[in-house]
């Protein structure tokens, strides 16, 4: 049993979960994620860790509400036990010194990008963090990030905050830098790690998205979670969850990730990316 | 086989009761429903008691097989199931699960005649008479020795390990990756075959003896065998092979393909067979295709057809080569299972929306035996033909999964992944690490995995007894 510490929405949709969870926090690296099953007859999903203290035993998640577990999760209260939370999973972010780093995040993703981003900057780089939202109230973490950031833009669909837009302004923005990015690191929802690799891919800047397919036990035990990268199928819980984004087979992962939606009832959802993606392929094809 | 097989014997089997296949092709219930005491009586006098029993050698655990009919024959159940427990700790399961036309049965003296003794039936029976009458024997446990033994794996190999070692007294820890104990006999067999119950029940009784079960860790990730080992005297590694295999053909990431541990793990670990009380969805597809001819294979293509799907096995050689129990083949045409024989699968043809819609396969032709002694399925040239449907389940094998020899210096592995270990003691290449089950041999079964632990468990304890011996440590 897994015991609830604290409980919030940082946004709204958007929760903060911390798990007391000692043996993962033991061992946690950047960009690595966790099982976890709300109750008993639970479904398992992944969810990044946004952060962790090995010291005091506990691990923090990100996530949003999209779901039947994503909705349970988000109903917890401190002092409340979960069945399972396993990990750490997956193998952790490359950090190196790699000279001026963006690292681009939504949704979820500017949770999950933050440790990364700290241990990027602690290795010496320069960090960009642009960050993506449909409006400047769904920013959180805006401190954490700057702590650790040499500059941070934003992005909003609505213009209440940066650019106005969506990711298809980053080659303007990457213009506007003073400075050539080395990498670019991106997280959070599949559409905007798909659009993040469609822009840099002409500007040739190595790009690595954290993929987000269907799990199940996240060990390579169910092939569920394989994606297409360089033509090679891989296993993305136990060879990922990193991979070159100008590599990866992006309408195979959306196109995967959709096996279940006609049975998962989609409550509440506050991130519409992916529905857009598709009304306009499914007008191309008319 | 010294003694004459006179005409005089009983030489009819009886017939255990099974639910009408026209019923259980919609359930997920238990298939057969075991001997009564009346049939296991009738079942295991028959056995003629040989002088040099020749079953006993063909059970990989060794079961004094005469022993134990003898008792049930003189309706002796509670001596029965102890000549039983002796050697096999988990009867329920491989009384259920063991191939016994190729093992005890095989080497029957009646088997020539086709009136070989049902062991597997009987000694089921014994073990379910025991659960129900809850009779459950709590072994004598010696004083505490102080040393610690951590497994890695809650399947049978690791579980016979624990099982053994505790009652000799030293203390136990099973680390599970998965949330519950069990390994393949609960994410990969389904209910109908082998409830859950049973192994539930096995596994408490390893709890009530005082092993530590702990779920949700994954050695190699949560915690290595190094760090483990820092803390315990010696590690036994059961992870067994839980990787999945792919034919490596065009279409294998479309919507609709799934390996066959995703297929049965939702339904079983996961019970999405009780969708949506638990929560974990399956797809209620309508024509499913399973590629392979064991075990895994007819658990899938009979699960299929119990979610209402029309379910058919393509494999590439014939009838006579199906590596399955020949029980489940029999139950899985009975229940209408398609048989594509000499078929081998080229390529998945998809829809426009990414989905499976129809599978080409060629057709085969068996030609001379290859090194595994079958015969060589040769491709028709011009044979292709193209079956609609919308699930394929792959079910073609799996290996050990890396992750433990990734992570553990020094450990030799095998060419195809599995741990080398010594074949009597399970000793691996590193000092106080053992290893048995599949993750040595590859996928094989679960009354080999337990040997493999029960050896593994001696060489263990042997291990740690010379730890005592050594000055300073008492003895
Ligand atoms: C390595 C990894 C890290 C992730 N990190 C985060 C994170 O930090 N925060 C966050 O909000 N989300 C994260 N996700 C996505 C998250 O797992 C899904 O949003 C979650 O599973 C939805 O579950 P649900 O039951 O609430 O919703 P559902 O209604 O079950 O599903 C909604 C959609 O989520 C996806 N999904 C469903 N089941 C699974 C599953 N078992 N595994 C993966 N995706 C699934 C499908 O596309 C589905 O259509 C991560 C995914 C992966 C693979
Ligand atoms: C669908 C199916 C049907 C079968 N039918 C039969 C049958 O009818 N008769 C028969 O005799 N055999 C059958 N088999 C084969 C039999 O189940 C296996 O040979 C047997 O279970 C092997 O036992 P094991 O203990 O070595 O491994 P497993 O049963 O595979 O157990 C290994 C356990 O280790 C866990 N694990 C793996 N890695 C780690 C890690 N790093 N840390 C912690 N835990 C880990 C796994 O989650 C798993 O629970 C079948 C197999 C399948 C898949
Ligand atoms: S354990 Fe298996 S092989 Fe041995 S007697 Fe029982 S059924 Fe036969
Ligand atoms: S089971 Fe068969 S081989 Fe074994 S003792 Fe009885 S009759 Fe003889
Ligand atoms: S989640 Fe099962 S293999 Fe990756």
């Amino acid at each position: 049993m897994f015991r609830v510490i604290a409980s919030q929405m940082i946004v709204p949709n958007v929760h903060l979960l911390t798990l007391a969870a000692p043996a993962v926090a033991r061992e946690a690296k950047p960009g690595q994620f966790v099982i976890l099953r709300a109750e008993e007859e639970g479904e398992r999903i992944p969810l990044s860790l946004s952060d962790w203290d090995a010291d005091g035993g506990w691990i923090t998640v990100v996530f949003l509400n999209i779901g039947a577990t994503t909705a349970r999760l988000a109903s917890l209260t401190a002092g409340i036990d979960i069945p399972t939370v396993v990990g750490p999973l997956g193998n952790a972010t490359e950090i190196e010194n790699y000279g001026t780093v963006v690292c681009v995040c939504g949704c979820y993703g500017i949770g999950s990008i933050y440790t990364i981003a700290r241990a990027l900057k602690q290795k010496g780089n320069r960090i960009i963090t642009i960050m993506e939202a449909r409006s400047s109230y769904l920013f959180y973490w805006e401190d954490r990030l700057a702590a650790f950031s040499d500059k941070i833009i934003h992005i909003t669909r609505d213009g209440t905050k940066g650019h106005r837009g969506h990711l298809a302004r980053l080659p303007e923005i990457f213009r506007g830098l003073e400075e050539p990015v080395d990498r670019v690191l991106v997280n959070g929802c599949t559409f905007c790690m798909k659009r993040t690799a469609d822009e840099t891919r002409p500007m040739g800047i190595k790009t690595m998205a954290s993929l987000n397919p269907i799990m199940i036990d996240g060990t390579g035990m169910c092939g569920v979670c394989r994606v297409t990268v360089g033509s090679v199928t891989r296993f993305a819980c136990v060879h990922g969850p990193d991979f070159d984004a100008h590599q990866v087979d992006w309408e195979e992962l959306l196109q995967r990730r959709k096996t279940y939606m006609p049975e998962e009832v989609v409550p509440l959802r506050t991130s519409r990316c992916e529905e857009r993606h598709f009304k306009s392929q499914e007008k191309s094809h008319e | 086989m010294s003694e004459p097989v006179k005409k005089q014997y009983d030489l009819k089997r009886r017939e255990m009761p099974k639910q009408p296949p026209e019923v259980r092709r919609y359930n997920f219930s238990e298939v057969a429903l075991g001997y009564t005491p009346e049939l296991a009586i009738e079942e295991a006098k028959r056995c003629i008691q040989c002088k040099k029993p020749s079953c006993i050698a063909n059970c990989p655990v060794e079961i004094d097989i005469p022993g134990f009919l003898k008792k049930v024959a003189e309706g002796d159940f509670v001596s029965g199931i102890r000549v039983l427990k002796d050697k096999n700790c988990l009867p329920a399961v491989c009384g259920r699960v063991c191939p016994q036309e190729e093992q005890c049965e095989k080497t029957c003296i009646f088997h020539k005649k086709g009136g070989q003794i049902a062991i597997g039936r009987i000694e089921r029976f014994l073990a379910d008479w025991e659960a129900e009458q809850r009779e459950l024997e709590m072994p004598q446990i010696p004083p505490r020795s102080g040393r610690k033994v951590a497994i890695v794996g809650g399947g049978p190999a690791g579980l016979t390990v624990a099982g053994d070692l505790i009652k000799l007294g030293h203390e136990v820890t099973v680390f599970e990756a998965l949330h519950k104990m069990g390994g393949v006999l609960v994410y990969g067999i389904p209910e109908f075959r082998l409830p859950k119950a049973i192994v539930n029940r096995e596994v408490e009784y390893l709890r009530t003896l005082g092993v530590e079960l702990v779920t949700d860790f994954v050695v190699g990730k949560t915690r290595t065998i190094d760090s483990v080992l820092e803390e315990y005297d010696a590690v036994f590694v059961g992870s067994g092979a839980g990787l999945p295999w792919f034919m490596e053909i065009p279409g294998e990431n479309l919507n609709g393909v799934y390996s066959a541990n995703e297929y049965l793990t939702r339904l079983n670990l996961m019970k999405g067979f009780l969708f949506p009380k638990y929560h974990t969805p399956v797809k209620a597809h309508r024509k499913v295709a399973v590629v392979g001819g064991g075990n895994v294979a007819m658990d899938c293509a009979r699960s299929a057809l119990r979610l209402g799907a029309e379910s058919r096995i393509i494999y590439r050689r014939s009838r006579e080569e199906l590596p399955a129990r020949l029980e489940e083949v029999e139950n899985a045409e009975e229940e209408g299972v398609i048989f594509d024989f000499l078929t081998l699968p080229l390529r998945y043809i998809g829809d426009e929306n990414g989905w499976v819609k129809a599978i080409e396969c060629q057709k085969m032709e068996l030609g001379e035996p290859d090194a595994s002694g079958r015969r060589k399925p040769i491709p028709i040239v011009g044979s292709e033909v193209i079956y609609p449907l919308d699930a394929v389940v792959c079910a073609i094998g799996n290996s050990p999964n890396p992750l433990i020899g990734s992570t553990t210096p020094g450990l030799k592995i095998g060419k195809k992944g599995n741990i080398e270990a010594d074949e009597k003691t399970g000793a691996t290449s590193r000092e106080k690490v053992w290893a048995g089950g599949d993750v040595v041999t590859g996928a094989a079964t679960v009354i080999l995995a337990m040997g493999a632990g029960r050896s593994a468990a001696k060489s263990i304890h042997e291990y740690l007894r010379s730890l005592s011996r050594i000055p300073g440590n008492g003895s």
